[in-house]
């Protein structure tokens, strides 16, 4: 919001103050944000415009970005319907069923969607367009108004200096003035005085910085309405082509036509993985690469590009990550028909182990459906505790099976939709437990079929994302650290020089330097520096006591001379 | 590649030479404080004085000069200030005799031991990074090495364009600290980073925020000598008594602490934001997605907010002074609340605290 609020007085001279207040166009930093005019009766225009005055102060603006901290806090220690953890939603309602459904009505599941916390973001950026817009406008007009005249009293001001020179009053102004161009101050020499003013930027960079957060949040909006992500999971030598049917899970933006999603396609080739040996991160990853072979249209030719996490394959707008790895175990299944079946299903990962936890559904199979359930275990061993078979490597190094087989009714007949990652045992009959190496063949009892355990393949899981919203984002946060910078690194500041003549033909010089944002200090060590630099160009009278002001007659004329 | 456990192991042997150095660099910044320039008799002048008697002695000094330097500029504020300021700084103004000299020579002696310590970390965090082949930030052990070694540096950046000296002890406390826990509670062992590490963005994420939160610390340890400086402040002028005068007494002016703190935190805050930004252009490198509301992103934005709100308090009528202070300490209390609860006991995607 505004840098800098409606009523500061930091520096007591009144006087200067006041003599500002007198540039009706020019205003600075300060007085930007008036108080809400009072009594001028009860009409809703008056309260309209009470209302608007108090939504765009400063004191609100403060209060509505610190509301907008507290009401991310919850959304960062409860799990989130939207987020990385939005699975531990229902063992939240599992572990507290009395407090969950409360806070599921507060939206505190989904704070970072939920209307409150949208609320509080607009308003506060209906805030801030409320008290940037106006103030670009007037810092428009200041850029090109001159600097504001000289106070009368030159030597009253915050910082002064004077001295008594020889040289004429013209020349000494000539020379004042040149020495503050080259200064790259903005001068406006005068009869008596020269009104200079430098760090414009600094308001610049204040208001590119918060216009820049409009605009961020014109990208989102962008973001929200354009964009879609979507992840599939992809074997080995198997296609994904960019349409809804490939996607695993797709969602997308209430104004995506998803019967136009870009045509790109790209065939998995191969999948690498390294990873740590020994030590205390075992078995780590070190490196995922997805070797594919990728086409931007059916009419383009292929092109190959190995897609590794942050390396992402980019396509028209769109983004294809690696997000995971897995493996497919390659059942060939002979049923008690004697029709044969090809079976490459994907496994998936179990967190804190290298196992796979998969199964195969061959509802066709006859006499009787048949399932299989279990584990795939890249680098079989035994548990020495247990005796059970565990996997202590994520590389296929010692590849083997751990799986139940079933028959009976795989439970797919009655319409409700199954995950196929799991097997409704409710009305299946476990036929055998078995670990299996490549090339092992089972024969299951009853006549009902064999299964071999032919080999595996590997398959990576992508997430495709588009998002037109995030250029205009980037492009934004940028000029938002640039505006940033130049705010809190500029100081705006006014120097006055106002040279009087005695009769006598020597000068009084006096300077006098004034600044509202000196936060940071060091306006003083400039100001000296500039005085020092002034005064090797304008020379001090030899013999003459830099501060007797009575060496010098102090016309009247002279001093009221208007400064305009 | 595999770990160099040779360099490994001289990381951990620096870094206990570093907190060492510091716990003697911070005993003599103690001594200073306690028992520098405080001459029996020498009375601090009450702040709204030496506000007052600044600005006429600053442009009498202009004025009155031949030809006016930063030197004599900044001589001529210690002389406004009472010579508080310069005295206890490096050693810039005329000195004290007896006593005081010696705890000068214990400050300037505290500065050179800090230095060393300095120099130890830096070779600690050089060899560690070495021994891995990366950028030795990647759990929270070395983030805590890389975190206090930005502060130090800041510190005696800092201290070598101002007179500072009396920051030393509350910049000293939290470093030897942190140092503290985190050989004994956070240390791992030196060791390749996951996948989703393997990023030059990790540098430059990383980087940014962990000399930010250095500074901020910096600037941290100014207002909470500001807030007790002012407590002093408006209490003596109240004619009140003061509980801790003892340490009241070796504060600095209320004002030159707000300024140090300021500035500390507008020279951070950019940094800030270019860390959360880069951390975004990671994320969309990394999980496709600039911006998850990840608990870290979450309280990586909520410090910024805070910081943001400082910035906007100290500028505001009835905000600023002690008001935009508690603000700033609510900010760090948002860093260390990412950094120690974030990290250890909220799951999310940045889950390598490796603790």
């Amino acid at each position: 919001m505004s840098e800098t609020p409606a009523r500061v007085e930091e520096v007591p001279t009144a006087e200067a103050f006041s003599k500002l207040d007198t540039v009706p166009d020019t205003p600075d930093e300060l007085g930007t944000r008036q108080r809400a005019p009072r009594g001028t009766g009860d009409s809703i225009v008056h309260w309209l415009r009470w209302a608007w005055y108090t939504l765009t102060s400063m004191r609100t603006a403060l209060i509505l970005l610190f509301l907008l901290a507290l009401a991310s806090v919850p959304g960062s220690i409860l799990p989130q319907r939207g987020g990385t953890d939005s699975f531990k939603v229902p063992e939240f309602y599992n572990a507290h069923p009395t407090i969950a459904p409360w806070l599921g009505h507060l939206g505190l599941f989904n704070v970072f969607g939920s209307p409150w916390f949208a609320a509080i973001y607009l308003l506060l950026f209906i805030s801030l367009a409320g008290c940037v817009l106006p103030r670009s406008k007037r810092h428009l007009t200041a850029m090109r108004a001159r600097p504001p005249a000289a106070p009368r009293n030159v030597s009253r001001l915050p910082l002064s200096a004077s001295w008594v020179t020889s040289d004429d009053r013209d020349l000494t102004l000539e020379r004042a003035s040149e020495f503050l161009k080259a200064k790259h101050f903005r001068t406006d020499r005068t009869t008596s005085t020269v009104n200079a003013e430098k760090g414009y930027l600094r308001e610049t960079g204040n208001l590119v910085f918060h216009l820049s957060l409009l605009v961020v949040l014109f990208g989102i909006a962008i973001t929200s309405f354009y964009s879609y992500s979507g992840t599939a999971l992809v074997k080995e030598s198997q296609a994904f082509t960019d349409t809804a049917i490939d996607y695993d899970s797709l969602s997308h933006g209430p104004l995506v036509d998803v019967a136009k999603l870009p045509p790109f396609s790209f065939t998995l080739n191969s999948f690498d993985a390294t990873y740590q040996h020994g030590g205390s991160a075992n078995g780590d990853a070190n490196s995922f690469d997805a070797h594919v072979s990728w086409q931007p249209n059916l009419q383009a030719p292929a092109r190959d590009k190995t897609i590794s996490v942050n390396h992402p394959l980019s396509t028209q707008g769109t983004n294809i990550y690696l997000t995971g790895h897995g493996y497919s175990p390659h059942f060939v299944i002979r049923d008690g028909s004697g029709r044969s079946y090809d079976e490459i299903t994907p496994f998936l990962p179990q967190q804190g182990t290298f196992q796979y936890q998969g199964v195969v559904k061959l509802p066709d199979a006859k006499p009787s459906q048949l399932g299989i359930s279990g584990f795939f275990l890249p680098t079989a061993s035994v548990d020495p505790a247990t005796n059970a078979p565990v996997s202590i490597f994520p590389a296929a190094d010692n590849p083997a099976v751990v799986i139940g087989i079933y028959s009976g009714d795989l439970g797919l007949d009655n319409g409700i939709p199954q995950s196929v990652y799991t097997l409704d045992t409710s009305k299946l009959k476990l036929l055998t437990s078995v670990v299996m190496h490549p090339g092992d063949t089972i024969t299951l009892p009853d006549g009902l079929g064999t299964v071999t355990f032919a080999g595996y393949q590997q398959w990576a899981a992508f997430q495709i994302n588009h998002d037109p919203g995030k250029q205009v984002v980037l492009v934004a946060v940028s000029f938002m650290v640039l505006g940033l910078l130049f705010s809190l690194r500029v100081r705006r500041r006014r120097l006055w020089v106002r040279a009087s003549a005695d009769p006598a033909g020597r000068t009084l010089v006096e300077v006098g330097g004034l600044t509202r944002t000196d936060a940071s200090g060091g306006f003083d060590d400039e100001f000296a520096r500039l005085v020092a630099a002034l005064r090797s160009s304008i020379a001090p009278l030899a013999g003459v006591d830099a501060d007797d002001r009575s060496a010098v007659v102090n016309d009247s004329a002279v001093l009221n001379d208007r400064e305009d | 590649m595999p770990v160099d456990v040779g360099l490994a192991k001289l990381s951990n042997d620096l870094i206990a030479g570093g907190i060492v150095a510091y716990a003697l660099g911070f005993l003599g910044f103690a001594i200073d404080a306690a028992y520098g320039n405080h001459a029996p008799g020498a009375a601090k002048p009450a702040p709204a004085d030496a506000a007052v008697a600044r600005v006429p002695a600053m442009a009498g000094a202009v004025s009155g000069a031949p030809t006016p330097t930063h030197a004599d500029a900044a001589s001529a504020a210690a002389l406004a200030d009472g010579g508080r300021t310069s005295a206890s700084g490096l050693g810039l103004a005329r000195g004290g005799s007896g006593n005081a000299g010696f705890t000068r020579r214990i400050g300037i002696a505290a500065i050179a031991v800090t230095l060393i310590g300095w120099l130890l970390q830096a070779g600690a965090i050089a060899s560690r990074g070495f021994a891995v082949h990366r950028m030795p930030w990647g759990n929270m052990y070395e983030f805590t090495l890389a975190l206090t070694f930005a502060s130090v540096t800041a510190f005696l950046v800092i201290l070598a364009r101002q007179p500072v000296r009396y920051l030393g002890v509350f910049v000293m406390t939290p470093v030897v600290l942190a140092l503290g826990l985190a050989v004994l509670v956070l240390y791992v062992p030196a060791a390749p980073l996951m996948p989703a590490l393997h990023s030059y963005w990790l540098a430059i994420h990383v980087t940014a925020a962990v000399i930010a939160s250095g500074v901020f610390m910096v600037g941290t340890a100014a207002t909470v000598m500001f807030l007790v400086a002012e407590r002093y402040a408006m209490a003596t002028a109240a004619g009140k008594p003061v509980r801790f005068t003892a340490l009241a007494r070796m504060m600095p002016e209320p004002d030159a602490l707000d300024r140090t703190a300021y500035r500390a935190f507008a020279f951070a805050f950019p940094i800030w934001t270019f860390a959360v930004i880069a951390g975004a252009i990671w994320a969309e490198y990394a999980w496709g997605h600039y911006w998850q509301w990840d608990p870290k992103e979450t309280w990586a934005f909520i410090t910024w907010i805070v910081y943001a709100g400082y910035l906007h308090a100290r500028a505001t009528a009835g905000w600023r002074g002690r008001n935009a202070a508690y603000v700033a300490l609510l900010g760090f209390a948002t860093i260390i609340f990412n950094f120690f609860i974030v990290n250890v006991f909220i799951s999310g995607m940045h889950s390598y605290a490796g603790i």
